[in-house]
């Protein structure tokens, strides 16, 4: 009976050695709670650019529900698996992270593990955090540890299960979250190295530009080829950007910093409160972002240019008005008057054939503001769009976008309009009544008063 | 040549299909309650309501219309015989101006046939695409609340319920 004891023992050791390597990757220690810090011992200096790192880091965008106090948390983001809700970063001691060290705090981001050592689920990116650096944790530690400490609890999570067992988020761990993998490439510049380890880390500017796989994760090998956010699609900012004239880095840099640009148009949806934070960051972050996306785009093809572009929306000949009269006459009365008015951006609406939402392979985000519109951001002078959802039904937004595609791009016809159509009908509404702050991005960042 | 339904009646109208509603019905149908501000859906003192829904009736095209039913301010009330939500509006001297308030009482009432009791807070949500230059803003919030109680309490001279389809 030899064999029978081998086999027997080796599948004991098995059982423990699984048993120890699933503890090992499971448990977290809880970490000691802390007397919230006074706000004075934090020193100002570090204080200002924490706030400058949560705003490339976007962090008000989940940790902020619109209308609510800052950070309070409380937003649902939606995900195939269920909603999440995110939770309260301000220092209150019992509903927010007023008990967490810097230690809890930095493993939070590098790790996603809570200070009681729970798993977060990865609807915070700490897939992207994890390139955080020591310093810039500390930073953005001591911003939130001075903002105002908000009674908040959290939401429950909506989730199925097993998905609603934390445990299962060690597994997707394991298989997909990398620690700390950002490394420098010195031969490049500083300030493409500073790009990369901002977008890559910080900005998690993949979270939504990069296509996730079955289990949520974003696939590596589709680095920024489009992705979704709260029911917008985040286009390719790759080789494969629809944008009819292609970005480089002085168009990004302007885009960034101001919300919009002549030749591609406004920000909104969930990227207008990344330009709107992006507009309270130093000018050398944003020109960094810039300097290294330029680069993911690649070369812009010499066909692209903007003249090609232009040409196309010359005014209608008259076969694209045949084959869409309906569209035709909407386009006419309810869009011309202003994307026809002369007018530059932001103040006039954008040559539709320049549009990427027009020219996108998925009609969603032209359906999207079609319907919702682009409400002015208040107190300041900003773009603006009345939304037609009230005075268009789902049938005349179809032979408009129809239309659109038609007149002002080369690209095919899209399919299932009317279904997205809907869809965007009813999630817009619920988008609009959640998400944070600006709806869309100031004309001139430098009217806002100084942080 | 469209049929144009306002006010529960049926209109012939000689008009490209692109013209904005706001022109058909203030120089074709000479009803001139609701206004021309800006023209970009921008100010709200153009709504009308359409099937229910408040809309800008400067960016709506003719060709939206086909088949549905339109509802300006005269087709609620007359001076002679006010709906609800004019009353509310006269009772609390809501206008200065007065230019906007058209367009605040028909999103208004559109809100009201909805959501027959809303909070202020829902009343300042619905009527924030509409600007008034005047500043009469607390009295127009009164205004709304006191239509609704008027709705509410069937306070309503009995040929004008003041509905809009």
């Amino acid at each position: 009976m030899r064999t029978s004891g081998i086999i027997g023992g080796l599948i004991a050791a098995l059982v423990i050695g699984g048993a120890a390597f699933a503890f090992a990757i499971v448990w977290r220690p809880a970490l000691a709670t802390i007397d919230p810090a006074a706000r004075q011992s934090f020193d100002p200096e570090m204080v200002k650019r924490g706030r400058e790192l949560a705003a490339l880091g976007n962090c008000n965008d989940c940790h902020t529900l619109r209308g609510a106090k800052d950070f309070a948390g409380g937003l649902p983001v939606p995900t195939p698996f269920g909603t999440i809700f995110s939770t309260n970063i301000t220092p209150d001691p019992e509903t927010g992270i007023g008990r967490w060290s810097e230690e809890a705090f930095r493993r939070a981001m590098r790790t996603g593990v809570d200070r009681e050592g729970h798993h977060l689920y990865p609807t915070f990116p700490y897939d992207h955090f994890t390139n955080v650096t020591d310093d810039d944790d500390r930073a953005l530690y001591a911003f939130l540890m001075t903002r105002e400490p908000v009674v908040a609890p959290a939401r429950a999570n909506e989730l199925p299960f097993p998905l609603n067992q934390r445990v299962v988020v060690a597994g997707w761990k394991l298989l997909f979250l990398r620690p700390e993998t950002y490394q420098p490439d010195s031969t490049k510049s500083v300030e493409w190295n500073r790009g990369a380890y901002l977008v890559e880390g910080l900005a998690h500017c993949g979270a939504c530009h990069t296509p996730r796989n079955a289990l949520g994760a974003e696939r590596a090998s589709a680095s920024f080829a489009g992705g979704e956010s709260d029911y917008w699609s985040a286009y390719a900012i790759n080789a494969q950007s629809p944008a009819p004239v292609p970005w480089d880095a002085e168009a990004l840099y302007f885009y960034l910093r101001n919300g919009w640009h002549p030749d591609h148009g406004t920000a909104r949806g969930p990227m207008a409160q990344v330009v709107s934070n992006l507009s309270s960051v130093p000018a050398s972050d944003v020109h960094a972002i810039a300097t290294y996306m330029a680069g993911v785009f690649g070369p812009p093809a010499p066909e692209r240019n903007r003249e090609a572009v232009v040409a196309r929306a010359k005014p209608d000949e008259g076969k694209t008005s045949q084959a869409h009269p309906e569209g035709a006459a909407i386009y006419a009365a309810a869009c011309a008057s202003c994307h026809e008015s002369g007018r530059q951006p932001p103040y006039g609406g954008v040559n539709l054939a320049l549009s990427t939402a027009v020219n996108a392979p998925d009609p969603r985000n032209l359906a999207n503001i079609v319907l919702a519109g682009v409400r002015p951001v208040e107190g300041e002078r900003s773009p603006i769009m009345p939304g037609f959802a009230a005075s268009m039904n789902d049938t005349q937004v179809a032979a408009l976008l129809n239309y659109l595609r038609s007149r002002f791009t080369s690209q095919p016809p899209w399919h299932d309009l009317e279904k997205t159509i809907e869809e965007a009908r009813r999630t817009q509404t619920a988008f609009l009544q959640t998400s944070a702050g600006a709806r869309s991005a100031p004309a001139d960042p430098a009217q806002r008063d100084k942080p | 040549m469209m049929t144009l339904k306002v006010n529960g009646q049926d209109h012939q109208i000689d008009a490209d299909p692109d013209t904005p509603l706001l022109y058909v019905l203030r120089d074709d149908l000479k009803l001139n309650a609701a206004k021309f501000g800006c023209g970009l859906g921008q100010c709200g003192a153009c709504t009308v309501i359409v099937d229910g829904k408040a809309v800008f009736s400067c960016v709506t095209p003719l060709v939206l219309l086909e088949g549905k039913q339109v509802t300006t301010l005269e087709g609620l009330g007359s001076v002679a015989a006010p709906a609800p939500i004019q009353r509310a509006f006269m009772e609390e001297q809501a206008a200065q101006c007065g230019y906007c308030i058209a367009g605040m009482m028909m999103r208004a009432q559109a809100l009201l046939q909805r959501n027959s009791k809303p909070t202020d807070d829902e009343v300042r949500a619905e009527l924030a695409p509409h600007l008034c230059r005047c500043g009469t803003h607390m009295r127009i919030l009164r205004a709304v609340h006191r239509a609704a109680r008027l709705m509410d309490t069937a306070e309503l001279t009995p040929e004008r319920k003041g509905s809009a389809q």
